[in-house]
């Protein structure tokens, strides 16, 4: 088989990949999209491994490394993901902004944080 | 020991009390009295031990070289001579009397520690003034004390009249303190030598190039001191100090020290005419004034603290015609009677609880109150209102006796027209001194109305002390005006018998206009009784500062003004007539210097601050605004969406892969 059929099957999954992780909203369909970016790069490292004939078949042990890693990535993104959504009410990363700059003042959620524990040091410190 | 040994133990005993005092004052409160009173004590001893050795022998001189300037040395020099030994007893006598009466007086004062350490600081710096040979040795006791006054007359700095009084002290006498220090620098170079024996041989053989300048520049320091005018203004302000420090500083010490001063550097002064003019208009204008000034006061401390100007003016008087004899004699016999009169004061106030000479008038039984402050205060009165037998007697004859023999033109280097200026000067204070005495003993200890609260006994201390120091009071100027000229410079200092009959007939002409006006005005205290308000919280156990402090805290309030009170019962006001308004307010000399000095500094200051705030802050804020506005549009990228941070990271990267793929 020619190397260029699966060379053109990778590089329109990682573009597919790519505009997902760019464009989707839905945390969920990122990570899918993430996925298969690492899926379009593994299938490059199989091809390339069999065109060049490695006898060490160094990209098939580095396909293997990938799964595993991305197993474990995406069990992370999950868990992140479902305790945004546990949090929040939503899972959309375009209202996910908490970490943006605005204007000096700090995030009302960051503000928030900090003055319950200054009321319980006046408490403290009245008590 | 040697005479040395001792005369140095004297100004270095009450400085290691006041270190003592000041370190082990808190931690170890029951050692703080030994530690204030015995160093004072024992270096008063010691004074009178140097001054009985010294006697009527050469001045004595010892030196060691402090520090070798490269150009005019600086020795720590000793010079011992009846001028000075017998200024140091002086001292001794008071500060160790003062030291006594503050046990009693600031009895549970918390600051009492530091109070009685600064006393002691202050009695060595005007020992040290005393004994120096030495020009800038003398200019460091000269300063200590400066800085000690501002600290003691600050001593309710609770209140805000005593801290503006101390600042206003301390401000004044530093404007004298800057052209006296330039004068210093300019004699010391003009005589080639710090050392007092130096300049004085250098200034009676001529060889000073600007006797004019150096001695006008020595006098504003002098007059900052001493209380001269124009500089006068700190001293009556300086009343809202508790009553022992009045008396420390207000009648031996500090304001003795420019006359000391003068008395000492004689020889540079009469080396100029017209620094003799200077001096001599100085203290007509400050005698005459300031009488005046004084009967028209409320504050019976303020009287005592004019009273100590225009006692102040005879001693310059008696310098500007060349006769420092005659002005330490009254220098002397007037640090005694007017550290009497203004512990007894204290005593009255704490009797009374009021400084207001309106409401002692309104109050009857004082006397039988405070018997001792009234006998003792008396004496003192009639001292200063030169009644013989008096010693306040002898000395102001002896000043007028200097005049009147200047005013003849037999005085060499000091023109006649000096010795008429002080002559005419010092006979019209004669009887206003007299007068404003009378007032103030009849207002305070012949008023008529309810009685006097009972504040309990006037402590055992407080009322000994006032009997110390009637002794010399007495006896002082006739047991001594025939032996004092081998101690000095042997001008005689006797009475003369035109000056003597002059003298004591305008002060027994004062006294009976005083007493004539004070009778006439006894219908009408009756009919206005007013000022009977008395510090609310002085009951009998309260310590007699407490009282003070709250009188003087309270007079403002009370009386209007700090000065006078609208009282038209009082004989300075029929004596004075249209003048008392004025004399009340020092001849509004305060307002004046509030307009020429006060109101442009505060202009300057705020222009200052506008420079500073709305012109170099500008710079500040523009040199920060830039990269401030920088920032902001770059904070504009951080939209906190990770989606858009990833696109232009990825465009990034396709742009750099097609430069690189282009460049190769």
């Amino acid at each position: 088989m020619h190397l260029a059929y699966p060379a053109v099957l990778a590089i329109l999954l990682f573009c597919v990949g790519v505009y997902g992780v760019l464009a989707r909203r839905n945390a969920i369909l990122v990570l899918m999209s993430v996925e298969l970016m690492l899926n379009a790069v593994n299938l490059n490292l199989v091809a390339f491994d069999v065109w060049l004939r490695d006898s060490l078949h160094s990209g098939q042990a580095l396909t293997l490394f990938t799964i595993t890693i991305a197993a474990a990535e995406i069990g992370l993104g999950l868990a992140i993901v479902l305790l945004v959504f546990r949090n929040r009410g939503s899972a959309d990363i375009d209202r996910l902004t908490g970490l943006a700059d605005r204007d000096g003042r700090p995030h009302p959620d960051h503000d928030a944080a900090p003055a319950p524990a200054g009321d319980d040091e006046k408490a403290e410190a009245t008590a | 020991m040697t005479l040395t040994a001792l005369a140095v133990l004297v100004p270095v005993l009450p400085f290691l009390g006041a270190a003592a005092g000041l370190l082990v004052g808190r931690r170890a409160p029951g050692f703080v009295r030994p530690i204030a009173l015995l160093p004072t004590a024992l270096s008063f001893a010691l004074a009178i031990v140097v001054a009985a050795r010294q006697g009527t022998g050469a001045p004595t001189d010892a030196a060691h070289r402090l520090a070798a300037t490269g150009t005019v040395p600086i020795d720590l020099a000793l010079h011992l001579d009846g001028f000075s030994v017998l200024t140091a007893v002086l001292v001794g006598l008071v500060a160790t009397c003062v030291q006594v009466y503050s046990v009693a007086y600031l009895r549970d004062d918390p600051r009492y520690p530091s109070y009685a350490a600064l006393v002691s600081l202050f009695t060595a710096a005007m020992l040290l003034v005393v004994y120096t040979g030495d020009l800038m040795v003398l200019l460091v006791g000269w300063e200590v004390m400066g800085i000690c006054s501002y600290f003691l007359v600050g001593h309710y700095w609770e209140t805000e009249t005593a801290r503006s009084a101390s600042l206003k002290a301390f401000l004044v006498t530093k404007l004298g303190d800057v052209p006296f220090l330039i004068g210093v620098f300019a004699l010391a170079s003009d005589a080639g030598t710090f050392r007092i024996n130096g300049i004085l041989t250098a200034a009676t053989h001529h060889e000073l190039a600007h006797p004019t300048v150096i001695a006008l520049l020595l006098l504003a320091g002098v007059a900052g001191k001493s209380a001269q005018f124009p500089l006068h203004t700190w001293l009556p302000d300086a009343m809202a100090g508790p009553t022992p420090v009045s008396a420390l500083i207000h009648a031996a010490t500090m304001v003795a020290a420019g006359i000391y001063l003068v008395a000492r550097l004689l020889p540079v002064f009469t080396a100029s005419a017209a620094a003799l003019a200077v001096l001599a208009a100085m203290a007509a204008v400050t005698m005459v004034g300031s009488a005046l000034a004084a009967l028209a006061q409320d504050d019976i401390k303020r009287v005592l603290a004019y009273s100590t100007i225009g006692q102040l003016g005879y001693m310059a008087g008696a310098l500007a015609v060349g006769d420092r004899d005659a002005a330490v004699f009254h220098l002397l016999s007037h640090g005694a009677f007017k550290a009497l009169l203004f512990l007894g004061a204290g005593a009255v106030i704490h009797a009374s609880g009021t400084n207001s000479l309106t409401a002692m008038s309104r109050m009857g039984a004082l006397s039988k109150r405070v018997p001792d402050a009234m006998w003792t205060m008396g004496i003192a009165l009639a001292a200063l209102a030169a009644l013989p037998p008096l010693s306040g007697f002898f000395s102001k004859e002896s000043v007028l006796r200097a005049a009147e023999h200047a005013s003849s033109g037999d005085t060499p280097l000091v023109p006649s027209a000096v010795g008429w200026t002080v002559l005419v000067a010092g006979l019209a204070t004669a009887v206003l001194t007299a007068g404003y005495a009378t007032r103030l003993f009849l207002l305070a200890f012949r008023g008529s109305g309810p009685e006097a609260p009972d504040h309990g006994r006037q402590p055992f201390l407080m009322t000994g002390v006032l009997w110390v120091l009637a002794v010399p009071t007495i006896a002082f100027g006739g047991l001594t005006y025939r032996e004092l000229p081998d101690w000095f410079d042997h001008s005689p200092l006797g009475p003369t018998l035109i000056t003597s009959v002059l003298g004591a007939g305008l002060a027994v002409v004062g006294v009976v206009v005083a007493y004539g006006a004070w009778s006439a005005t006894a219908q009408l205290r009756h009919d206005h009784p007013i000022g009977a308000v008395v510090a609310e919280a002085a009951d009998a156990d309260a310590e007699p500062e407490l009282v003070e402090a709250e009188a003087i805290d309270a007079h403002e309030e009370i009386y209007g003004d700090i000065a006078a009170s609208d009282d038209p019962g009082d004989p300075g006001r029929l004596l004075l007539g249209p003048l008392h308004r004025h004399a009340a307010r020092g001849f509004h000399l305060d307002a004046l210097y509030a307009l020429l000095f006060v109101r442009p500094v505060l202009a300057a200051a705020n222009l200052v601050r506008f420079l500073d705030r709305d012109v170099v802050e500008t710079y500040v804020r523009g040199a920060g605004g830039t990269p401030r506005l920088l920032g902001a549009a770059v904070r504009r990228a951080q939209t906190g969406n990770v989606q858009t941070y990833l696109s232009a990271l990825l465009a990034g990267a396709v742009v750099l892969a097609v430069l690189v793929a282009v460049g190769a």
